[in-house]
């Protein structure tokens, strides 16, 4: 049997896990929002990542397939988005429930009537929207997360109401998001993905009643798929029973990040975040020399050498202006949501100036310069700019840039972030300094936890018993 | 197994070197508290070019409002005493030091201890290796202003040496401003000879502390020199140096010590014996008081032993040469001043942090960056860097203070301090192969 | 306003010029010519001048430059003035610099002292040690050596021994310096609205970075202008501010605070300037000894310098009371211990003899000054309205 192994690494905003099999590579990914819950947080994690994996196994299995015809993949797209929406779905039935819950006990008995009435509408039409965002728009492969999601769909359906029941409904909702997002939902893979394939067989046998299905695709395009599938889909179910019954053994984990020292893991089985992150990043990247991860709530600047070992690092000190806290600081200021901010700070025609270093303040200063008459995207720029400062601050204080750099972290997803990046270290630094990015860089840290529990390096320290945990986590 | 093998604490055996330094402390305490009815004369000072010997010479008492400071840091007072000076208008940027103990006077100058501080009759600013010394003077010259206060300014090494003009400086300061001041507060005569004997003493100190703090050279190490080494240090930072007593303290520090080299022991941690050494370090910046315990623990738990501390050297440093010479008792003095660590130039600290690292082979060196400080503060990174390339070491950065424990993340350090040490450990593993 | 336009834009251009052009082209013009860097606060320019050196005032980068490099020296908790200080130096702007003299203000700039040794930066990097002794024969002839140290310094690069003569004739052009700036400090305290503060900083500080001859010139060119009636008074209150000695307020903080109803008639942004109150001895047999007892004896007060024996508290309110203030304005740079220990000690003495004050911080880059303007605003207010009431009772 394959054996494999899982990192996970809980960010201040964001939880990772990755699962690497004995070479190394990575056979699955899974991101979830960080919560109070941190072992919820570890768990969807880790269970996202075992889904992914499964999701992946699949596609090797279809590899033949998908070569013959590349147009084939949007089966298993499809299929994962289905999946997806179903394990919303379920999600979304427990803070239904939860919302009737909310509304009786905290709202007097004058207006818990109407509220429950407006709940009860409000999820009713939220829930065929979701379903068609996955099933038809590409919600799927927005790796949006539920609370977002909902959160969004949610707040557009109660602007519609009176003024009055504003705040109610929204109360309701901050009440019962909470407690939903922090309990484990069970989902069992094999039921799911059948109840998938259902639903993907409909959508492509054409018996699919969907009113809202105002499908991009023209009748001629969804005959062919429809025409497609007939023949992939045997195929297809054959081997989904294979990977669905398969068992992901996991030899040995590690978890580090944040929280981690709020981990449910035993142990010997956490490492330092500034040593799975430089360590993942060397996986990738095997000749970078500085990391740079900008997290949510820390950066950290560190210089690794030829073995993937860390020589020095540094981390930004209490104050957490330059974190990604910051951006979401700000995406709040602009009522926007965090993936709108770099594509806007591109369009800046110029950057203004941030004098404040300070998170706190940027509010106020935001608000004055949009007052005076700076365009938004002018200002984005000039946030962005800052925050990049600081980022190079930090390097500058952990010895400086070697080649190559690394810019790892969730802000890495920021583009205008990059841009910024890249020019100042250019500046800076020269030339010559190869800068790698890599969509798997928000994973680094987990990935880098995954390979140390695969070698089980005894970096633990001597008081902790080093015991590999053989857990079937599955 | 690195963790101290845990003994019960209340039978965690006391060297007989602790009760000496408890005796002798205990002893001063209750002279400082019957000062009045005895008509004996308190000096404040500070610990930093402190002339315990001139004060003993005097017959007088000394006070150091950084001890206070510290102590009331360690017993979790500070925090209250630090907003207190706040209130009547102190930033919350300067040093918590001063707005510990202004806040501690505000609230009627109990002590640590739980006695009442008696009111000084001298100010003694021995103006050495801070700026901030000055301004807390100015500060208690407010609250005091009946008292005499004299200024001893320490001139400082900025070119990494003593010149003739700068112990010139001193001397004549300390014949025409300070010494006058202290017959007319003291109502004694100085007596140069008194002073010689005194010296003499202070010579000896020195010399054994010296050796204490160089046993580290040991594999492992008997001592701690942070931690630990704070408590070794306490008697000449409180003004024992130049006493019998401390001759006695510091002897008797030396014969333990050697006594645990032979037996291949490593240091005394408050939970027992350490079993392994792991780790050795040399640290740069004073330690954090309100966490004293845990902060220690977060090292000894990990095996990790501090060979050396910038530290333990603020009250005088002797690895560089300097001993106290009676010969030339007010010379002497004034180089002792000079000598104090923060008075030495950045280069000078460079290189006697270097030194530490390679004769007491260390495997990291580690700054615990405090925040109110600027006189150690301002420059550590360009230190760490420059150690880091000049040697080799691997290099750790923590931030904490002195004694506001809003300043202190627990969790923060915890972190930082598991990643420094798990990448020293891979860099010994890395070594091995 | 148009003759001393002129005049007011080149001081402008001057004062943030940090590439220096007026120095270099001077130090260009001759042999043997030296330009010694000196930091805030005061530095007995006078022996410069004389060592054929010019001194030229390095006050940071202020919002003119962004500090990246710099940052990495420092923590988050220390001022910003020595980051963009380091950041000039490793920009090399510092490249024609001979010399470096750091005076003892704080730990900061001590420190930074050595960093310029480590980092080699110019030919020689002098501490300068001001003795908080002020015994002529002890502290005095502690700075006597300290000037001498300098000279000597100056003379290992271009061989000046300086004279007697050489010496006088600067203090000479000091004195003068120093007289004009007052002149016009004291012609501004009852006409302030014939010099705004902005355009009287941007003169002061150009004197900082020219010779002190053409500075001369200049200086007179504007007491000219001030002594005849010009501008029209406005209903504004007169006010000091005080703590700005080192880490400078932008500008854009020295207007806002005009603009928000004040006069700024007295300040410690270059105090260095102005640090000794009357003349140094003239024509003296040793010049030296005269610049040492004019530092012991005619020092303004400071809050890097021990003043148990002359309380700086007492000089702030007869200084007040001198200039005829409404109220008093704190501005101290974030973080900066001298100006920020010095605070309850001055606010008490305020809350004393019923001296209205405000107090903020600012950085030398801050960018916004709204909650600057309504703190000011609401002051001069508040006095302008009230300020009989108080006198009544």
């Amino acid at each position: 049997m394959n054996k494999y192994y899982l990192g996970v690494d809980l960010g201040s905003t964001t939880s990772k896990a990755v699962i690497i099999n004995e070479q190394d590579e990575i056979i699955g990914r899974g991101i979830t929002n960080t919560r109070a819950n941190y072992k919820v947080a570890a768990d969807i994690a880790r269970l996202e990542a075992t889904f992914d994996a499964r999701f992946n196994l699949l596609r090797k299995k279809l590899d033949d397939e998908i070569k013959a015809r590349p147009e084939n993949q949007i089966y298993i797209e499809d299929l994962k988005a289905i999946f997806q929406y179903l394990q919303f779905k379920k999600r979304l039935e427990s803070l239904h429930d939860k919302l009737k819950k909310t509304v009786k006990t905290t709202f007097a008995e004058k207006i818990n009537g109407k509220l429950s009435e407006y709940v009860e509408e409000i999820v009713a039409k939220i829930e065929p929207l979701i379903r068609h965002d996955f099933l038809n728009g590409n919600l799927g492969s927005k790796s949006q997360f539920f609370r977002d999601v909902i959160g969004e769909k949610y707040h557009e359906q109660v602007e519609k109401y009176d003024k009055d029941f504003f705040e109610p409904l929204m109360l309701a909702f901050d009440k019962s998001i909470t407690p939903v997002e922090n309990e484990m939902v069970e989902y069992d893979f094999v039921e799911l993905i059948h109840e998938a394939l259902n639903i993907l067989d409909e959508k492509y046998n054409g018996t699919v009643n969907d009113i809202n299905n105002k499908s991009v695709h023209f009748d001629a395009e969804l005959n062919l798929l429809e025409g497609n599938y007939k023949k992939v889909s045997d195929s297809l179910k054959e081997h989904i029973e294979q990977i669905a019954n398969m068992k992901i053994q996991i030899a040995n984990m590690v978890g580090t990040g944040y929280g981690r020292a709020l981990l449910p893991f035993p142990e010997d089985c956490i490492k330092s975040e500034i040593l799975c992150h430089a360590f993942g990043a060397h996986a990738i990247f095997p000749n970078t020399r500085t990391v740079l991860d900008i997290g949510g709530q820390d950066t950290k600047a560190i210089q690794v050498d030829s073995h993937g070992l860390v020589t020095s690092f540094h981390m930004n000190d209490r104050c957490a202006a330059g974190c990604g806290r910051y951006l979401g600081y700000i995406a709040d200021e602009f009522s926007l949501s965090l993936n709108e901010l770099g594509p806007l700070a591109l369009e800046a025609e110029k950057e203004v100036n941030i004098c404040s270093t300070c998170t706190v303040f940027a509010g106020a200063e935001i608000r004055e310069l949009l007052n005076i008459g700076e365009q938004r995207e002018d200002i984005l720029a000039g946030l962005h700019k800052a925050i990049v400062i600081r980022a190079m601050s930090l390097i500058a204080r952990s010895g400086g840039v070697r080649n190559e750099f690394t810019f790892t972290g969730g802000v890495a997803r920021n583009q205008a972030v990059l841009n910024y990046i890249t020019n100042m270290i250019i500046e800076s630094y020269g030339n010559d300094i190869k800068i790698n990015i890599h969509s798997d860089s928000i994973f680094m840290g987990a990935l880098g936890g995954a390979m140390f529990a695969r070698r089980n390096m005894n970096i633990d320290l001597p008081k902790r018993k080093s015991k590999t945990t053989e857990s079937n986590l599955n | 197994m690195a963790v101290a093998s845990k003994q019960n604490n209340a039978e965690v055996k006391k060297e007989k070197s602790m009760i000496i330094q408890k005796e002798m402390v205990g002893k001063l305490f209750k002279e400082l508290s019957s000062a009045k009815e005895t008509g004996k004369k308190i000096v404040y000072t500070f610990v930093p070019g402190n002339l315990s010997e001139l004060i003993h010479a005097f017959d007088m008492l000394p006070v150091y409002p950084e001890i206070n400071a510290l102590q009331s840091g360690m017993r979790k007072k500070s925090g209250d005493y630090i907003r207190e000076a706040e209130k009547i208008g102190h930033s919350e940027d300067v040093c918590t030091y001063v707005k510990c103990d202004i806040g501690m006077m505000l609230s009627g100058n109990i002590g640590p201890t739980g006695e009442k501080i008696p009111d000084p009759d001298l100010l003694l600013l021995s103006y050495t290796g801070c700026f901030t010394f000055m301004k807390w003077f100015e500060s208690l010259e407010n609250l005091y202003p009946e008292v005499e206060i004299a200024m001893l300014h320490t001139p400082y090494q900025k070119d990494g040496k003593v010149t003739p003009e700068m112990t010139q400086y001193m001397v004549k300061q300390l014949k025409e401003e300070v010494i006058p001041k202290m017959e007319k507060v003291s109502g004694i005569k100085y007596d140069e000879s008194k002073l010689k004997n005194i010296l003499e003493n202070s010579r000896k100190t020195g010399e054994l502390i010296q050796n204490i703090f160089d046993t580290t050279k040991n594999i492992p190490s008997p001592i701690d020199a942070y931690f630990a080494g704070v408590y070794y240090i306490g008697p000449i930072n409180i003004g024992f140096r130049g006493t019998p007593e401390a001759v006695e303290y510091y002897k008797e520090l030396y014969r333990e010590t050697l006594e645990r080299i032979k037996k291949g022991l490593g240091p005394v941690t408050p939970e027992g014996e350490i079993d392994e050494e792991r780790f050795r370090l040399v640290v740069e910046g004073p330690p954090n008081w309100t966490s004293f315990r845990e902060f220690w623990k977060l090292f000894y738990d990990m095996g990790a032993v501090i060979v050396a501390s910038s530290y333990t050297k603020v009250g005088g440093v002797y690895d560089l040469g300097f001993q106290h010479d009676p010969e030339r008792p007010l010379e002497t003095l004034a180089e002792y001043c000079m000598n104090c660590y923060t008075n030495l130039n950045l280069s000078q600290r460079i290189e006697l942090l270097e030194k530490c690292i390679t004769d007491y082979h260390a495997d990291g060196f580690l700054v615990n960056s405090i925040k109110s400080c600027n006189s150690f503060s301002a420059g550590q990174l360009l230190m760490m860097r420059t150690l880091e390339e000049k040697l080799g070491v691997p290099v750790g950065f923590i931030e904490s203070d002195l004694v506001d424990p809003r300043y202190f993340s627990y969790a923060n350090i915890k972190n930082r301090l598991e990643s420094f040490f798990q990448m020293l450990e891979q860099r010994k593993l890395i070594a091995l192969h | 306003m148009n003759s001393l336009n002129n005049v007011i834009e080149k001081c402008k251009a001057l004062a943030f010029d940090l590439d220096f052009k007026r120095a270099r082209e001077w130090k260009s013009e001759k042999k043997d010519r030296v330009l010694i860097g000196y930091m805030p606060i005061y530095v007995p320019r006078e022996i410069i001048h004389a060592a054929g050196g010019l001194p030229v005032g390095i006050l940071g980068v202020g919002d003119k430059k962004q500090v990246i490099k710099g940052d990495a020296f420092y923590q988050s908790y220390i001022c910003r003035i020595p980051r963009g200080i380091i950041e000039l130096a490793l920009d090399n702007y510092f490249v024609n610099f001979d010399g470096f003299i750091f005076p003892s203000i704080c730990d900061v700039i001590r420190n930074l002292s050595g960093m310029f040794q480590i980092l080699r930066v110019g030919t020689f990097v002098h501490y300068l040690d001001f003795p908080q002794n002020f015994q002529s024969d002890i502290g005095g002839l502690f700075y006597h050596n300290e000037m001498r140290q300098i000279l000597n310094e100056i003379k290992k690069i271009n061989g000046i021994e300086v004279s007697i003569e050489q010496l006088n004739n600067s203090i000479k052009l000091y004195n003068k310096n120093r007289r004009l700036i007052e002149e016009i400090y004291n012609i501004r305290q009852n006409f302030p609205w014939r010099l705004s503060a902005e355009d009287l900083y941007y003169i002061i500080r150009a004197g900082m970075v020219i010779p002190v001859e053409e500075h001369n010139d200049i200086l007179e060119q504007v007491v000219d202008y001030m002594s005849k009636e010009n501008g029209k008074p406005m209903d504004k209150i007169k006010v000091m501010v005080i703590g700005s000695f080192c880490e400078q307020p932008p500008i854009g903080l020295i207007k806002t605070i005009e603009m928000a109803g004040c006069y700024i008639v007295e300040d410690d942004f270059l105090l260095g300037s102005r640090w000794i109150q009357g003349d140094v001895k003239e024509n003296s047999d040793d010049p030296l000894v005269a610049l040492s007892n004019a530092f012991l004896t005619q020092s303004t007060f400071s809050s890097s310098v021990y003043d148990i024996e002359n309380p700086k508290e007492k000089r702030l309110l007869e200084l007040a009371k001198k200039r005829k203030v409404d109220g008093i304005i704190f501005a101290a740079p974030s973080f900066c211990d001298p100006a920020l220990l010095d605070l309850p000690v001055y606010q008490n003495t305020c809350d004393d003899k019923n001296i209205r004050y405000i107090s903020f911080q600012f950085s030398e880059n801050t960018g916004q000054f709204k909650n600057i303007k309504e703190q000011v605003g609401a002051f001069s207010d508040s006095i302008k309205l009230w300020s009989e009431e108080l006198i009544e009772s």
